[in-house]
């Protein structure tokens, strides 16, 4: 069962990530990324985070691909135009991008073996783990993020209004 | 039926995400684009984090994607702010109409 389920769901996060790239228009690349980052929501309940793939698909899937979808559809650029850079950028690029992934492989599967088999029964962190260690133990770092968002939401607000504008 | 799936095939996926997302940032030409694939990045290493706090038990594992998912919305608000600005003053989002910076 797990299997199956993790290569279904495998499986769309990658189409999704290489539709995103195939995709000429914006649109269409936020809305396979919409997919890429549901399907990691299932892969998260999965390992057995059950709170982070709530937070996945509120935060990520709900309220940032919203807010990328809200400024495609608010600029309505169009579809990108392709400029190819020169061959040497070609012919150099992909193989660097498939050493890339090969480094990364590599590097996995030697120290894979001493990595253990996940399956279903394993049970999950239930969110009262998680806010035992998020609300004691770091507790100073969690309200310093929420300092940081509301320093985020004040720079958007000056960056993206009028310059001529009353605020 | 209880199958298992080894721990390293979770860590492939997230870096073929990775991978796929760093070709991305080279090979779109539209701003938002590669913002997406900077996201898709984020996104990419989440899951190995998540992998390996499953793998040790360890909770602060699953914190430190939290922490993550916390600040990728901080950016996305401001980068995406940025966007908006820069359509406002250049009418584009083409990057390599938006190169004033470059030597």
């Amino acid at each position: 069962m797990h299997l199956v389920l993790f290569l279904i769901f495998a499986i769309f996060a990658l189409a999704g990530a290489v539709n995103l790239l195939l995709q000429k228009h914006p649109i269409n690349s936020a809305l396979s990324l919409i997919v890429v980052m549901s399907s990691l929501a299932v892969l998260y309940l999965l390992l057995g985070a059950e709170f982070l793939a709530m937070a996945q698909i509120i935060v990520y899937a709900g309220a940032i691909m919203v807010l990328f979808t809200f400024v495609v559809m608010l600029l309505n650029e169009g579809r990108e135009e392709k400029t190819w850079g020169s061959r040497t950028a070609k012919t150099l690029g992909f193989p660097a991008a498939a050493v890339l992934l090969a480094i990364f492989a590599a590097t996995i599967l030697r120290a894979g073996r001493h990595y253990g088999t996940i399956s279903l029964s394993d049970g999950v962190t239930t969110t009262q783990e998680l806010s035992k260690v998020l609300f004691r133990d770091l507790l100073l770092p969690f309200e310093l993020t929420s300092v940081l968002i509301l320093i985020a939401i004040l720079g958007a607000v000056a960056l993206a209004r009028k310059d001529n504008g009353e605020a | 039926m209880n199958t298992t799936v080894p721990a390293e095939w979770y860590l492939i996926l997230s870096a073929a995400l990775f991978t796929l997302g760093v070709v991305g940032f080279l090979i779109k030409r539209s701003l938002i684009s590669i913002f997406m694939s900077i996201e898709l990045m984020l996104n990419a290493v989440n899951l190995s984090f998540v992998t390996f706090a499953h793998e040790w038990h360890a909770v602060k594992g699953q914190i430190f994607v939290f922490f993550v998912m916390m600040v990728a919305a901080a950016e996305a608000a401001v980068g995406l702010a940025i966007i908006i600005s820069i359509f406002r003053a250049r009418g584009t989002l083409t990057v390599d109409q938006i190169d004033l910076m470059k030597l």
